[in-house]
């Protein structure tokens, strides 16, 4: 057991945990945060997806120790931010979303991409979302979605 | 007022619960005092089980196993081999023999771990010879066909697995409510789940509720394979009487759950003077896998899929399902279908290339018509549009400059063309004889109307196109329609979430209730609206000799692909998918044009090139999303799709099927692609860049 503390949205916490457990059990087993999904438990699939120190990170291959002191947003506290709106707006309007599971965890990549790249190229969005599977979409619409959002969204990121 | 047309897109009702991550999906689900289940898999192929050892189980741990199932030992679909836990022997690598169960997830899967079992090995079975299902029909004299023919070509065709690899894995959540087994889990098709656990628990009607949760991907994988995990999972839950958690790790629903079957087809046309084909014999083979499961109903959809969109008037189709010692194959997107087009439509091409005719004149020739007959002289009945379908095609893809263009070996570049049907709802009388679809409508004082059905939203979008669909006819707000999630307590069974029938059958029932109801409707009363499924009059089906119309509707389609090959490692770059559908009217645009995005990514880019999983000795190589490589963002090229109206007078609002016909012609469309830029015949789907070097050296 060890005291592991960190950022979680914005709200700083204290755990006592053994420090190898798989952060994404601690997300949903321990802090009922369920955002961030397991598809693979490899760090194969990104849906479990979410930002460490603002970049994009598999939390089923994170161990707690490894948050320690650091900053974690999910998709439970991105969603509060008025860039999640400019991303929902565009997704639900290029229709991004089929069955969704792993949509949370493109909501993480896609905001991880547009803050290094604001106004990232087709082949970039493309690159941006290598680390993500969507086994519904083929990808087309998600790729609108995010260049619609990085257009209509100028200066949010 | 002018209604909108009704293929205009509106937001997807689920849209923001699921971006958000605020859906509860099955694996979400917490409940008081869970426990977990964890299964414990048989390592060899085939064998007598002698012994298990257990570990010692602390307080509260128990094994579950074939002993403690009150009903039938068959996970109950058609045929009756498929045990809920094997009792003597194991049949493929990866059976679930016994669960273990316990209130701490850790704990469980180190029990599970350390349970042996000690086994006779017995041989296995590989291959394609031990059949077990052999299905046969013909039209006309193919005989006399062959007796006649100026010449006659053959070739063979084969693909391999594909598996659903849905992002979310299989999984239940389990519950007694006042001793009504509960099954909370992501499924196609909650009746399905209801009938096998009613068998298995020998319980009554009322005994058994299921309700389906957000479904996160199916494709077919969460058709028949639920039914096995189900009743595990109820009789579980009668041993250890708490709610019960039950998902699959990626790796066990890579080696245990059902995929695409691996296929060879035979085929062989007979020519006339004109190079006209008067005859094709088709044999079609599939490898079953352990248990047969769907295997018969698959390889009929295959079969019936012989001369594609091409009319031949003598006809002579066998196929044979093989049983073998490796995991259970079933239900996948085109089921069946997407084996039988690549193999005819490379064929078609190849017969072409064997006597000298350009390949497009040739395929153009023996294409269907409205009057024509079906491969089992069935009538196609309805208008049928293909002309203008790939004319759109070849325009926005300018596929004959480039055919052209392309012949210069030197560029390795190729584009392709497929066409292609599919028949859309169950297989002849299915509908009418064993589904027997009943949806309700049910509308409540304060004048919302609630949709009864038991029909799946897996991504596909029904919860949006049903509320749309019966708010247009009884012209009300899409928020005074609902469509609660699907729970058998409430809702009739309106059949499987199979086939592309929901929209047409389903949905059509629906519309039919709405009308109903709108022409009965009374302010400040609860009512209700019923409709039963009944077969057009004009449909007959012979379901032994496989002969009249197989399907009330066909859907149509045109995908174009453009590849270049690299010189030095093979790889193909799909650079380009253009597509061209007919499914009638759709109900919303861009949740179809999303289908079709999806179908070609597992169909063009999927089946056709990337994804490869093989066994060796009964294990299959590819166990995780490292080692079975499904396309990603940079894999899926850039797609250009359009809908042509052909409304279906009895779908809604003209509809007809949509979610399989968006798969099933990419494979052969990527292959004839790669044929062209490599200059060699391509039989084989996937044609990776192995096979393609393997081509190049071997001529």
């Amino acid at each position: 057991m060890a005291d592991i503390t960190f950022t979680l949205n914005g709200e700083r916490i204290t755990l006592r945990e053994e420090p190898n457990l798989r952060f994404l059990d601690v997300l949903r087993e321990k802090l009922n945060h369920t955002g961030a999904k397991e598809g693979c438990g490899e760090g194969e699939c990104g849906a479990c997806a979410i930002l460490l120190d603002g970049h994009i990170v598999n939390s089923c291959l994170l161990p707690l120790a490894s948050v320690d002191g650091r900053d974690v947003v999910t998709i439970e506290g991105y969603r509060m931010t008025e860039r999640y709106q400019m991303l929902e707006k565009a997704f639900i309007e290029e229709g991004a979303v089929q069955c969704g599971i792993c949509t949370p965890g493109m909501m993480i990549a896609a905001e991880s991409m547009l803050r290094e790249n604001p106004d990232p190229t087709d082949e970039e969005i493309r690159h941006g979302l290598a680390g993500n599977l969507c086994r519904c979409t083929g990808y087309n619409m998600i790729i609108a979605a995010i260049r619609r959002a990085a257009k209509e969204g100028e200066g949010l990121w | 007022m002018k209604k909108q047309d009704i293929s205009r897109s509106i937001e997807k009702v689920d849209s923001r619960e699921k971006i958000s991550g605020a859906a509860a999906f099955t694996s979400d689900i917490k409940l008081d005092g869970m426990h977990y289940a964890k299964s414990v898999r048989s390592p060899i192929p085939r064998g007598r089980i002698k012994q298990v050892n257990l570990p010692s189980l602390p307080k509260g741990y128990v094994v579950v196993d074939h002993r403690d199932i009150p009903g039938e030992n068959v996970v109950k679909m058609i045929h009756d081999d498929w045990p809920v836990f094997p009792k003597t022997e194991v049949a493929y690598i990866g059976e679930p023999i016994l669960l273990v169960v316990g209130p701490d997830k850790e704990k469980v899967a180190e029990l599970a771990d350390a349970v042996e079992i000690e086994f006779e090995e017995l041989e296995p079975t590989f291959g394609f010879t031990n059949s077990a299902i052999d299905l046969h029909y013909d039209k006309g004299d193919p005989d006399r066909a062959f007796e006649t023919a100026a010449r006659t070509v053959s070739y063979e065709y084969e693909t391999g697995y594909q598996e659903q690899a849905y992002i979310e894995p299989q999984g239940f959540v389990g519950y007694l409510d006042e001793g009504t087994y509960t099954l909370v889990g992501s499924i196609q098709c909650p009746y399905y789940v209801k009938n096998a656990v009613l068998a298995t628990m020998a319980a009554d009607e009322d005994d058994v509720r299921v309700i389906q949760a957000p479904v996160g991907g199916a494709f077919g994988g969460k058709e028949e394979f639920p039914s096995l995990t189900a009743t595990q999972l109820a009789v579980a839950l009668r041993k250890v009487q708490k709610p019960i958690k039950f998902i699959y790790e990626r790796e066990e629903d890579m080696i245990a759950t059902t995929k695409r079957h691996p296929s060879k087809v035979r085929m062989e046309a007979a020519l006339d003077e004109n190079n006209n084909i008067q005859g094709l014999r088709a044999h079609v083979g599939l490898d079953g896998g352990a248990y047969l499961g769907l295997s018969g109903v698959v390889l009929s959809r295959g079969m019936l899929a012989a001369t594609n969109a091409y009319t031949i008037d003598n006809v002579w189709v066998d196929g044979d399902v093989y049983v073998t010692n490796t995991v259970p194959n079933g239900a996948f997107r085109g089921f069946g279908a997407p084996q039988m087009i690549f193999a005819i439509e490379m064929f078609i091409h190849h017969v072409a290339k064997e006597v000298g005719e350009d390949t497009y004149t040739f395929r153009t020739r023996h294409q269907v018509s409205q009057g024509d007959l079906t491969s089992t002289g069935g009538v196609y009945r309805d208008p049928i549009i293909l002309d203008e379908m790939s004319k759109k095609a070849e325009e926005i893809s300018d596929y004959h400059r480039k055919r052209k263009e392309y012949e210069d070996p030197d560029t390795f570049k190729g584009i392709g063309m497929s066409w292609f049907l599919h028949g859309c709802g169950f297989t002849g009388s299915g509908e009418q004889e064993k589904i027997k679809a009943r949806v309700k409508l049910k509308k409540d004082a304060d004048g919302t109307v609630r949709i009864l059905v038991a029909a799946v939203d897996m991504g596909q979008g029904p919860k949006t196109t049903f509320r749309k669909l019966v708010a247009d006819v009884l012209d009300l707000p899409l928020e005074q329609v609902l469509f609660p999630y699907p729970d058998t307590r409430y809702v009739p069974d309106s059949g499987p979430t199979v086939a592309s029938r929901t929209m047409m059958v389903v949905g059509g029932l629906l519309a039919r209730a709405a009308k109903d109801l709108k022409e009965s409707w009374r302010e400040g009363e609860v009512q209700e609206a019923m409709q039963r499924y009944k077969q057009p009059d004009y449909i007959e089906w012979d379901q032994d000799r496989m002969k009249g119309d197989a399907y009330p509707a066909y859907s149509w389609g045109v995908n174009v692909v453009e590849v270049e090959v690299s010189k030095v490692t093979y790889e193909v770059d799909i650079k380009h998918v253009w597509s061209v559908y007919d499914l009638g009217k759709a109900i919303d645009e861009r949740i179809v044009l999303g289908q079709a995005d999806g179908g070609q990514a597992q169909g063009v880019v999927g089946l056709g090139y990337l994804e490869v999983m093989e066994h060796e000795g009964g294990a299959l190589k590819q166990k995780n999303l490292t080692d079975y490589i499904i396309p990603t963002a940079v894999d899926m090229p850039k797609t250009e799709n359009h809908i042509m109206d052909n409304p279906y007078p009895l779908g809604p609002y003209g509809a007809k099927g949509v979610g399989e016909l968006t798969l099933v012609g990419g494979p052969p469309a990527v292959a004839l692609a790669i044929e062209q830029a490599i200059g060699r015949r391509v039989r084989k789907a996937p044609v990776t860049p192995e096979y393609i070097m393997e081509l190049i050296h071997n001529g």
